[in-house]
């Protein structure tokens, strides 16, 4: 017997195709955390406004996103858009669009919920003692929320890299695909392989999470003082 | 009070937009959209696609063996081997694009796919939404049982039990055409397989490629009963009122016959799967012509 599935894993492209799937999760990922963060605070510190208009329209999008999951976004962003109006994205296009307009609803309301949770007397203070409100921000708000909103938006980032394995529904191959690939073309021969590959795949999933929860936990430190 | 009331409408609201945003992109678009061709969803003509030089073709990536992808990063398979052949046919270069069962009839809808080869199997509820060219490919139901009780036909198992999976076209079957055969029904395929090994039941029917493929690789069993049941067929598929494609597609199934095209087919990707214990005419069909037993 030939069971040894490890094998499968040098056999041919096999282990090249892997990573290569692997790039492909971490470009997605990447790119959208990074945005995400971006435009999330943007939106967080858009929701603090007292606005009424951007009060509904922030919270109709972020509602919308939440309800929806994501696959029926990546559905209508792929399939939807070509059938409603014709535009025609690329499978990773769409998932990247997808993926950001969640990271930044969901993003935003952590924002949104650490500047609120900073007590009125802190603003009150540093006014009195004669911050300018740019000031203000800079040295008594922003260290206060930032040091909340790590815990959650760690948790937010690597939901978003699990959730990757999506994308092959509107047929981006990334990792996980590849790895089911690769089992079902051995299925036969290597019946064993399906553990080694998952097993490989474990790994990599969290060799991609683990540095951010290293990159938390010093950041949470340095700003503890 | 009312704030909180105004909250809940307000969330339902946005609940029902989303439900009907949804359905309307869910819905079959109507047909004037489909005939036009300026309609963003259109499917490419035979001459936009030799023009382009290139075909896309809709397959399995994880189906060994009918679609997969081989250590070299290359799709094989039963339905692959057509595939090519139909690009070379038509003069054009193939694109494979990987497919999931869930989304085969969205890309071509879409028109992101001009062809599925993704052992589509014809049903009526699918011909409502695309058009199937002739059959490649047949399935039916098969009943595999330990060799020392070989079961070789279904009144053999009058008073014995039968271990089906729940929803499969078998449990139908059987429970509609042998109700006095007892089933034993099981949610995954293995548990059904390991209720067999352990005698719980004396025999199991689903799929024959199944179980057909499952008995060369345990020892002790054998599939007696090959082809039993409803034959299901497989075939390619396109956008609905692709008829330039359809019709090629269709010729070239029937022309294929004379050199017994999807025999060699047979030989070059399945054969070696499940070897000598099939009979190709179990699973084969040439020139798209089903003749039932």
């Amino acid at each position: 017997m030939q069971d040894l599935g490890i094998r499968v894993l040098f056999d041919g492209e096999n282990g090249v195709r892997l990573l290569l799937g692997l790039v492909v999760t971490l470009k997605l990922s990447i790119i959208t955390i990074i945005a995400s963060c971006l435009l999330g605070t943007l939106m967080g510190l858009l929701m603090t406004l007292r606005n009424p208009i951007i009060h509904i329209v922030t919270r109709v999008y972020l509602e919308f996103i939440r309800i929806m999951p994501q696959l029926v976004l990546l559905f209508v962003t792929y399939f939807g858009l070509t059938r409603a109006v014709g535009i025609n994205l690329s499978g990773f296009t769409a998932a990247v669009i997808v993926f950001i307009l969640w990271g930044t609803a969901e993003m935003g309301d952590l924002v949104r919920s650490a500047f609120i949770s900073i007590p009125k007397d802190q603003y009150e203070s540093g006014t009195a003692l004669g911050f300018s409100k740019l000031q203000l921000y800079r040295f008594i708000i922003l260290p206060q929320a930032l040091r909340q909103i790590i815990p959650p938006a760690m948790n937010l980032a690597t939901r978003m890299i699990m959730t990757t394995s999506l994308v092959v529904l509107i047929g981006v191959v990334e990792m996980l695909k590849t790895g089911q690939q690769i089992i079902e073309a051995n299925r036969y021969t290597a019946p064993s392989a399906a553990l080694w590959i998952y097993g490989t795949i474990f790994f990599l999933y969290f060799f991609s999470c683990w540095p951010l929860t290293i990159l938390a936990q010093h950041l949470e430190k340095k700003w503890e003082k | 009070m009312s704030l909180k009331k105004i909250h809940l409408l307000f969330l339902a609201a946005i609940i029902m937009t989303a439900a009907v945003f949804v359905s309307g992109c869910a819905s079959s678009p109507d047909t004037s959209q489909q005939q036009s061709s300026t309609s963003p969803t259109a499917f490419r003509s035979l001459d936009d696609i030799k023009k382009s030089g290139e075909i896309t073709i809709g397959v399995f990536s994880d189906k060994a063996p009918f679609g997969y992808i081989d250590q070299n990063g290359e799709y094989q398979g039963y339905d692959i081997y057509y595939g090519n052949r139909l690009a070379k046919d038509l003069g054009v270069k193939v694109k494979y694009v990987s497919v999931e069962p869930a989304n085969r009839v969205e890309y071509l809808k879409t028109g992101k796919v001009d062809v599925i080869l993704a052992n589509f199997t014809v049903t009526p509820e699918r011909a409502e939404q695309v058009d199937f060219a002739l059959p490649y490919m047949k399935v039916a139901l098969g009943v595999v049982s330990p060799d020392g009780a070989l079961i070789t036909s279904p009144d053999q198992l009058k008073g014995k039990t039968l271990i089906v999976a729940k929803g499969t076209t078998a449990e139908t079957y059987f429970s509609k055409n042998y109700p006095d055969i007892k089933l034993l029904k099981f949610d995954q395929y293995t548990e059904t397989y390991n209720a067999l090994l352990d005698g719980r039941g004396d025999a199991f029917s689903t799929d024959n490629t199944e179980v057909l493929a499952w008995a060369l690789k345990n020892k002790g069993f054998t599939v007696g009963i090959t082809s039993l049941g409803n034959i299901d067929t497989i075939a390619p598929a396109v956008q609905k009122g692709n008829k330039e494609l359809l019709n090629f597609i269709n010729d070239d199934i029937k022309k294929l016959a004379s050199e017994n095209f999807f025999h060699k087919d047979y030989e070059e990707t399945l054969k070696p799967v499940y070897g000598d214990a099939v009979n190709p005419e179990d699973l084969v069909v040439e020139g798209g012509a089903v003749n039932n037993k």
